[in-house]
């Protein structure tokens, strides 16, 4: 700091600079706006009602007939069940966290490490580990158990995907939640204390309703990540074709994100399908920055509420 | 704790569910070949649509992933697109205690590719061997123009793979700078933009890029792969594609589908999707 | 709301409490589930108990199950006691031909009483028959099942690389702008648009790269691969832009508004007092945002597996094609029979990207940690 600081207003160095780190800024933005804008311009075209609605018993491959209802229906299966199991774990794990736990401690640190831990395995590896762990020990042992001979667990089936999807979006929704909790004013918890409820009451009873919008956003977040995930689900339940969606957990399922795969590697006809491999991307993408927006939305109202609380 | 409870119920309420639903009758699990994934599709779209009773759902992953999960009895068919080895009709005959059924249902015959502007038009077996192990880098040492070798080959789990380095590179490996895609559009595709690659897939498989014609030897007869000649097994490069199944689960509706699908209606089905269909004296009449 | 009081509300509270901590520990069960389970397949290999020699022994012939006394034949036949007993005569009869079958597929060669997932095979190269000179090859279908894993680790090295090089400038200098020069109302809309990148699912980014960008850069910069190491870098770049961004803007961000405030009081413009002040003091977390997108980029999998050209080289040239080993992973698994070598082996490049993002995921984490402390301290 060689008294630049005395220079006069407009310094050629920090404005050269601004406009440096301006255009990086512009152009991290465009790039985002030339893929959306030409996956929409692509795939616009032919997302249509029978597209959307339309299944696979008459032709997955030819653009004019084929439709992706079962991969939304997949895809929508896979996710919901996902919040089944990730809600619970994450919310309570946030409730320890900001409730229970002591800052400092040793096991607070161990828990947060693990969740920062869990947020960085490659999805790869959670594949795998839906494989050995899911599939292989899960199943396998509940096969074994029931003595069947034919695996009825013990292969890739919709509940192991979903299963593996929640393990990797816990740390989503336990981050999401953490922030809407700490939102909540003091004040509230200490009056709820002060009336003589008990902790867990006051939990029950003040804090995560209050914290709902939080939950929310999380459950929104981590749908919104596992909607886009394929290498997950690669050997634990998605399927190239079937012709109906799952009936029950133990089915595979056609999924939309697995469906962009196959259409961008594995199709028959490059040419002929990529309209429909644009359009899936499309309701792909539409779902994706939909479930994203929402959660922009609603966690830029907890932010706010958070500073006027503290 | 509701929230526990809530989930409680709802996991138990969802596996009641599952539980009753299993054992849904008259489905079949077709698993296998990337190959043969479209071909039985096809075969299943069309099937289902004469016997809405019975549900046929397929899978790819590749021939060993057909075998794999015949001995896992994760599947009822196993579709490939090479011969099963000894060693995976002894993992079967473990699983199962007999040898695994085997029918052909298809034939195939497999092209080399090259780019249209490309003026090297044949090359015997022996050339394309040098060229896919590397021992071979430019064209100019096939007839061609001065300019290096773009190799595309398959992924490693697919029976084209798998073939192609059994009958033409005759067990060798291919060389490092092969690069691998998934499917047989995609060689087509990447070899069609690229002036000097080399791909290899379907012989029915569109156009796009030049199908050049293959002697045995070099200097031999080069042959064109065409349906005539590949069913005449005039071509050098070509193969039956397979179904195999425990002998135990031919029965019922999966022999139903199988009879169909080596029947004539069947077959006709093999040639829209870029195969040839069977010799009449494979069929089943 | 009913108050209860006493020893059975007490009670409730305590098991509560329990349960809440028995379920938070479930995250740290879920790190070492993983670890575990991905590592089980994994350790026959790596301590050596796993062999993929191809060779056997002479196969017998089927008049010797006669013969051999049942031990022996169960040896021979390497089933287990149960798959024996329950086995039939004819069983047994069409194993024993099998055998014969097996030996008679087997294709002579030197290399096929090695056992190629032993450490040296896996990490140095080796000159096998059929090849003039040692390399390091994986090619894990073939006679001779060749598993060197230095290609892999050097593909997803280079696409790494350029990743980072693409990424780290373009994300940090966007978060030193976000957070220190931009106009706060601007600031709102742009930081949240950035960070929807994220919500680019990665096999579109894959898909994209494919079909757009492979042809772009190709004619841009004339290269003969349409899919390599540069363009695949490149897309993987995209996927950790909002990683890095949003972790650095998070960094500068929590550095007190103070410091800005004091410099600028002093006469320095935004720029000198993001630079001089606010950067330096953000290092920590800016390294952070860095390390965790180097995990981010290296365990990632769609975009390499669609746009690297997937061939295992071992070249230093970013313009050929690469493979990576999440790729190899994705492309292969489903292929391999379950607890055979070629699955075990990609269980092991799992347990090893394992082994990575877990170490750069706590490097970071102790950066960020010891980050907030200091600038909490000198508050």
């Amino acid at each position: 700091m060689k008294g630049r600081f005395n220079k006069p207003s407009i310094d050629p160095v920090a404005a050269f600079f601004t406009g440096l780190t301006g255009l990086a800024t512009l152009f991290i933005l465009a790039i985002l706006g030339v893929i959306l804008g030409y996956l929409f311009w692509r795939g616009g075209g032919q997302v249509s009602w029978h597209f959307i609605t339309g299944g696979t018993d008459t032709d997955m491959f030819d653009a004019s007939r084929a439709g992706i209802f079962p991969m939304i229906i997949g895809t929508a299966a896979r996710v919901l069940l996902m919040t089944v199991f990730v809600i619970p774990v994450g919310v309570i794990t946030a409730i320890y966290l900001t409730e229970y736990a002591r800052s400092g401690s040793l096991l607070t640190r161990f828990i947060r490490s693990a969740v920062n831990n869990l947020a960085g395995v490659p999805s790869i590896v959670f594949g795998l580990f839906g494989v050995g762990f899911f599939i292989s020990f899960l199943g396998g042992s509940l096969d074994s158990l029931s003595g069947s001979p034919e695996p009825h667990w013990g292969k890739p089936a919709l509940l192991w995907a979903s299963l593996t999807l929640a393990v990797m979006t816990v740390p989503v929704v336990i981050v999401a939640t953490e922030e809407a909790l700490k939102a909540i004013q003091p004040g509230l918890r200490e009056a709820s204390l002060a009336l003589g409820a008990t902790k867990l009451e006051t939990i029950l009873r003040i804090v995560l309703p209050n914290a709902l919008p939080g939950i929310l956003t999380g459950g929104i977040l981590a749908i919104s990540r596992a909607a886009g995930e394929v290498a997950p689900i690669l050997f634990t339940g998605a399927a190239y074709y079937l012709r109906d969606t799952p009936k029950s957990l133990t089915d595979q399922f056609m999924d939309l994100a697995y469906h962009v795969y196959v259409l961008s590697t594995q199709s028959p006809n490059v040419e002929l399908t990529s309209p429909i491999l644009f359009g899936t991307v499309v309701v792909l993408l539409a779902l994706t920055f939909g479930l994203n927006l929402i959660a922009v939305i609603v966690r830029s109202r907890i932010r706010r509420q958070m500073r006027a609380a503290h | 704790m509701p929230m526990n409870m809530t989930f409680l119920r709802i996991t138990l309420l969802s596996l009641a569910a599952s539980l009753s639903l299993q054992a849904v009758a008259g489905e079949i699990t077709v698993k296998g070949s990337d190959t043969m994934v479209i071909l039985g599709q096809k075969w299943a779209e069309a099937y289902m649509q004469k016997t809405p009773t019975t549900k046929v759902q397929v899978t790819g992953g590749g021939s060993g992933t057909g075998f794999a999960a015949l001995q896992n009895k994760q599947t009822d068919i196993a579709n490939a697109s090479r011969k099963i080895r000894a060693k995976e009709i002894e993992q079967c005959i473990k699983a199962f205690s007999k040898r695994p059924r085997e029918y052909a249902v298809a034939m195939d015959g497999l092209s080399v590719y090259v780019n249209e502007k490309n003026p090297v038009a044949a090359l015997s077996l022996e050339e394309i061997r040098d060229i896919y192990t590397g021992k071979v880098t430019n064209w100019k040492d096939v007839g061609g123009p001065d300019a290096p070798i773009i190799l595309y080959s398959r992924e490693n789990s697919s029976g084209t793979y798998e073939f192609f380095k059994e009958k033409v590179l005759q067990g060798k490996d291919f060389a490092s700078k092969a690069q691998t895609l998934a499917g047989t559009a995609q060689v087509l595709q990447a070899v069609a933009s690229d002036a000097n690659a080399i791909g290899y897939g379907g012989a029915a498989y569109g156009a796009g890029a030049k199908h050049i014609k293959v002697s045995e030897t070099k200097g031999g007869d080069a042959i064109d792969p065409t349906e005539e000649t590949v069913l005449a097994q005039k071509y050098p490069i070509w193969r039956y594609l397979f179904v195999y199944l425990n002998p135990e689960l031919e029965k019922g509706e999966i022999k139903e589908d199988l009879d169909w699908i080596r029947s004539d209606d069947g077959q006709k089905v093999v040639k829209d999707v870029g195969y040839f269909p069977l010799p009449p004296h494979l069929r089943k009449k | 709301m009913g108050i209860r009081r006493g020893h059975q509300a007490r009670l409730g509270e305590v098991i509560a409490e329990k349960l809440i901590l028995a379920i938070s520990l479930s995250t740290i069960a879920m790190v070492f589930l993983i670890f575990l389970f991905v590592g089980r397949e994994a350790f026959p290999v790596l301590l050596g108990r796993v062999s993929s020699a191809a060779a056997q022994e002479k196969p017998l012939p089927v008049e010797a199950m006669n013969t051999l006394t049942p031990a022996q034949l169960r040896a021979y036949l390497g089933l287990s006691a149960q798959e024996f007993s329950s086995m039939d005569r004819d069983t047994i009869q069409s194993l024993m031909e099998v055998r014969i079958e097996a030996s008679a597929e087997e294709k002579p060669s030197r290399d096929a009483e090695l056992n190629t997932v032993a450490w040296r095979y896996l990490l140095f190269p080796f000159q096998w028959s059929d090849y003039d000179k040692p390399v390091y090859v994986w090619q894990p279908v073939s006679g001779i099942h060749k598993y060197n894993i230095m290609p892999l680790v050097v593909g997803s090295l280079k696409t790494t690389i350029v990743a980072l090089l693409f990424a780290v400038p373009l994300s940090l200098a966007a978060a030193i702008y976000v957070s220190q020069l931009a106009n706060p109302r601007w600031k709102e809309w742009i930081k949240p648009a950035i960070e929807m990148l994220s919500a680019v699912p990665s096999v579109v980014l894959g898909a994209f790269a494919l079909l757009v960008l492979a042809t772009a850069l190709q004619s841009l910069f004339g290269y003969q691969y349409r899919l390599n190491a540069f363009l695949a870098g490149i897309a993987l770049g995209l996927t950790c832009v909002p990683v890095i961004f949003s972790i650095a803007e998070d960094a500068l961000t929590s550095v007190p508004r103070s410091y800005t405030q004091a410099a600028l009081a002093l006469g320095a413009s935004k720029w000198a007092a993001a630079w001089q002040i606010v950067v330096p003091a953000a290092i920590p977390g800016l390294f952070a945002a860095v390390v965790l997108g180097f995990g981010r980029c290296i365990g990632e999998t769609m975009v390499v597996l669609i746009a690297s050209g997937n061939a295992a080289i071992l070249s230093p040239s970013l313009i050929e094609p690469v493979r990576t080993i999440t790729a190899t992973i994705a492309a292969e698994l489903g292929e391999t029979v379950v607890g055979g070598h070629h699955y075990r082996m990609l269980f092991v490049l799992g347990t090893l990207l394992f082994i990575v993002t877990f170490l750069t995921n706590l490097a970071g984490d102790v950066v960020i940690h010891r980050l907030k402390g200091r600038l909490e301290g000198k508050k």
